[in-house]
């Protein structure tokens, strides 16, 4: 019966994010303000209908209930628990619950810190993300039911989550994953609200960049987690494979880098704001467009879930729906006038907007990559796709560029900047950087054109990053005062900036300096791996795990010295239900230098093929996106987006003017 | 003028929708291998049944073959083999196997308690021809004319339907010639 009452609890859900789509935007629309009152009581509503449709689902799973097509499908009776928690959005029809769970959250939290908010404002912010939630679903339960039945006939057990996903990294990495996409929601939603009212000013930029922020913060984490997950999960080795679905949660966290820039210039000068209404729609766009690509089928990727077209042409009608009105507000609505702000040559303004020109260029840049096999394939040029090497030919000279302009923006200043003054103030960096970066090449023993402008880019960002923090905390009353003194915001844009130079550095580095070999060995053999580091491969065995055998090899790393690092078992395993072969490396982590040893297929009766690899700085990919992740959250918690709610509940008006913004102090930056 | 402008998003969508929309319900997997209308790749691999045996694209010379990868651990692999037999027995089709990242021991087996309908097999534990035939997963076939030319790619397990439906044509068509 609980099945049955999941269902029922999506569709009362659907039934209220229909009215929630409806009333309050009329309410606003016509003045009355007593059906704006009914946004926040039916967002509320919505929530728990969602979120009691998704712990029915976990119900169904953590008892199994194989009655239910779905827990059938993606669950087995020998997972352990937490797989079986795990599994709940390891296929299409509960990811898009737990999708839409994300949805119903983020606004509730919209619904419930926006005490400062105008109700107007409130109202048709979360009528918006309602029309969305009513799009999904829809959707789900149209297509995708979670709550299926296989009657009578009910299967003895079910086929098993795919043992790709039977990993702590499923736990988390689709939740984050999915709180940026769907955060991105949010951000959408004000804009929308904003063209509709005609108010694209520096309050709506205010209003809108802790929700962008935050969203981008759980991207960020999404994806490097994502990473972190195919870097020891998948086998290989590699940490970003260019594949169309990790390109996909890449193309909203690209362009939702360029709306954190884009809104702070709209909220400290009131200038850009065309272009920023445009990035906000585009990002969510870009988020949904990730959904659609994961669920279509229309390209092959190691994440696509079975494909039916049925869902796909339901997909991309809502996709056709949602963007192309939303763009059409936008091409009606969007101010064209030139706003008066006035802003010169080298000014702040003109560094952020350079910085978004970038940004765009790769998001376009990795848009069209992705969906170029589908291009050839409209045009009948037959099937086929663009590799890495288009990628990191194309992507690295526009990363780089970024690093060095950041480095440089942040001694920028609004309005204008002496061009001579700030020269002089590269200098040092400049210089700093120059020496750092030829000592790491000594270190590394090789000079590299792209590692020398990656190393250089990243250590220009850090150098120029801490130069500024130096001379903004010089105070009269210490060094200590001075560095108090900064705002939270500030400090968010350091981790922020400083978490890129991380990711760049580790970027960098590894794939210039990683080295990695194939060999074959035997019991009792010894192989050299890079890196100064020996692999002895000591002894074979078996093992039993939980739903899985498996075989594993005993590995001694030894260093340069002949000393003892660590021993590694690595394996290679056969799930019992799926008889699938899946291959866990073995890695001896560290923060300078990863070890890694996989093995592969038995080349005869005692050999093995092993691969080895050396990947120095492997670490600082997602090191740098925690940094970049604390950064961002580091900002939302600044001062004034709390302080407001006391201080503005008396001004109400003058907020929606727009001219409390101006008021905030002008040294502070993010 | 430039109200217009703002217009171009919107443009750029539709165009770009039309082409999600057309690309809806084609199977990506349907790739059409780079191969077709050339010759089988060359290669020197172990025969599976005799290690010291080493075979090579002549082996598609002279009659038409199916090239069937497999492997023990597949068990889509399991449902395709009594067609495959039945091809082989009653069409007396000719079919090569090749071995797919397998264990030789356990694929002998597999044959002696399951019949083999395999002319020949190629054995190649570390999929490197399937490497440069592009074998997505097991099972896959190929179809290959007398003069060992790859005319055709079958992902997915081939029964009685998918012979009825692509390959006796392609059989009929170059059979013949053979």
């Amino acid at each position: 019966m609980y099945p049955e009452l999941g269902q029922m609890a999506l569709i009362l859900a659907l039934l209220l994010a229909a009215l929630l789509s409806v009333v309050p935007l009329v309410g606003s629309v016509t003045g009355r303000e007593q059906l704006q009152a009914f946004a926040r009581p039916l967002t509320a509503g919505l929530f728990v209908f969602v979120a009691l449709a998704f712990a029915l689902l976990t119900h169904a799973f953590m008892t199994d209930d194989f009655s239910v097509a779905y827990v059938a499908n993606n669950s087995n009776s020998l997972l352990p628990w937490y797989f079986k928690f795990s599994a709940v959005w390891g296929g299409h029809e509960g990811s898009l619950v737990l999708w839409i769970l994300m949805l119903a959250g983020w606004a509730l939290a919209v619904a419930v810190f926006s005490k400062q908010l105008p109700t107007v404002m409130v109202a048709q912010v979360l009528s918006v993300m309602g029309m969305v939630t009513v799009g999904f679903l829809l959707f789900t339960v149209l297509t995708s039911n979670p709550f299926d039945r296989i009657l009578p006939n009910i299967p003895q057990d079910g086929a098993d989550l795919n043992p790709l996903l039977q990993d702590f990294g499923l736990i988390i990495h689709p939740p984050m994953l999915y709180m940026g996409y769907v955060g991105f929601s949010v951000a959408f939603a004000f804009a929308i609200a904003a063209l509709i009212n005609g108010r694209l000013d520096a309050a709506w930029a205010r209003w809108s960049r802790p929700w962008t922020t935050a969203a981008w913060a759980f991207l960020s984490l999404g994806i490097a987690l994502g990473s972190w997950w195919a870097y020891y999960e998948l086998g290989w080795g590699g940490w970003w494979f260019w594949d169309p679905v990790e390109n996909a949660s890449l193309l909203p966290w690209l362009s939702g880098t360029a709306l954190i820039h884009s809104l702070a210039v709209t909220e400290k000068r009131g200038v850009f704001k065309s272009w920023t209404v445009l990035l906000a729609i585009v990002t969510f766009s870009l988020s949904l467009l990730g959904t659609f690509l994961v669920r279509s089928g229309v390209l092959t990727s190691v994440h696509s879930f079975a494909s039916d077209p049925e869902r796909g042409t339901f997909l991309l009608a809502l996709l056709a729906i949602t963007i192309v009105s939303s763009l059409a507000l936008y091409a009606f609505r969007a101010p064209v006038v030139h706003s008066r702000a006035r802003y010169a040559g080298l000014s702040r303004e003109v560094f952020l907007l350079t910085n978004n020109v970038l940004l765009v260029a790769s998001t376009l840049l990795v848009l069209v990559g992705t969906l170029y096999p589908l291009v050839l394939d409209y045009l009948d040029m037959g099937r086929l796709s663009i590799g890495e090497p288009f990628f990191n030919l194309t992507f690295s000279p526009l990363a780089v560029a970024a690093g060095l302009l950041m480095g440089a923006g942040i001694f920028s200043r609004w309005k204008n900047t002496d061009g001579g003054w700030l020269g002089r103030k590269l200098l040092w960096p400049l210089a700093i950087s120059t020496v750092f970066t030829a000592a790491v090449m000594v270190v590394y023993g090789e000079f590299k054109p792209w590692a020398f402008a990656g190393t250089f880019s990243a250590s220009w960002i850090v150098v120029a990053t801490f130069w500024d923090i130096w001379e903004k905390s010089a105070s009269r009353k210490g060094r200590v005062h001075g560095l108090r003194r900064q705002t939270r915001s500030y400090y968010g844009m350091v981790m922020g900036h400083l978490g890129m130079a991380i990711v760049m550095a580790g970027a960098t580095i590894a794939s210039n300096y990683g080295l990695e070999r194939d060999v074959r060995m035997s019991p009792g053999d010894q192989a050299e791996i890079g890196g100064g580091y020996q692999a002895v491969f000591t002894e074979i065995g078996n093992r039993r795990g939980a739903n899985f055998t498996a075989e594993y090899g005993r590995f001694e790393i030894l260093d340069a010295d002949g000393r003892l690092v660590s021993v590694q078992y690595p394996e290679k395993r056969q799930y019992l239900v799926q008889r699938s072969v899946m291959t866990e490396a073995g890695i001896d982590g560290g923060l300078f230098r990863d070890v890694f040893i996989a093995v592969g297929e038995r080349v005869s009766d005692d050999a093995w093929a092993i691969r080895l690899q050396y990947k120095p700085l492997v670490r600082w990919l997602w090191l740098g996106s925690i940094f970049m992740a604390i950064g961002g959250f580091l900002a939302i918690s600044d001062r004034r987006y709390r302080l407001k709610i006391k201080a503005e509940k008396p001004a109400k008006q003058s907020a929606v003017d727009g001219t409390d913004a101006s008021r905030t102090p002008a040294g502070v930056t993010s | 003028m430039k109200r217009l402008l703002m217009f171009l998003p919107v443009v750029a969508v539709i165009v770009l929708g039309v082409i999600l929309f057309a690309g809806i319900g084609k199977d990506p997997n349907n790739l059409e291998s780079a191969l077709i209308g050339k010759p089988v790749p060359s290669f020197s691999l172990a025969d599976l049944r005799e290690a010291d045996k080493q075979l090579d694209s002549e082996l598609f010379k002279g009659q038409v073959s199916l090239l069937n990868v497999w492997g023990t651990w597949c068990p889509a692999c399991r449902d395709e083999h009594d067609d495959l037999l039945w091809l082989a027995e009653e069409k007396g089709v000719r079919i090569v196997g090749l071995n797919y990242k397998d264990d030789r021991e356990e694929a002998l087996n597999w044959l002696s308690t399951l019949g083999d309908p395999y002319a020949v097999n190629v054995y190649d534990p570390r999929g490197s021809l399937g490497f440069d035939l592009g074998v997505y997963g097991a099972p896959e076939t190929y179809f290959i004319d007398a003069g060992g030319i790859v005319r055709y790619r079958h992902v997915g397990v081939v029964n009685e339907q998918v012979w009825d439906e692509k390959f006796k044509p392609l059989m009929d068509r170059y059979g013949e010639a053979g």
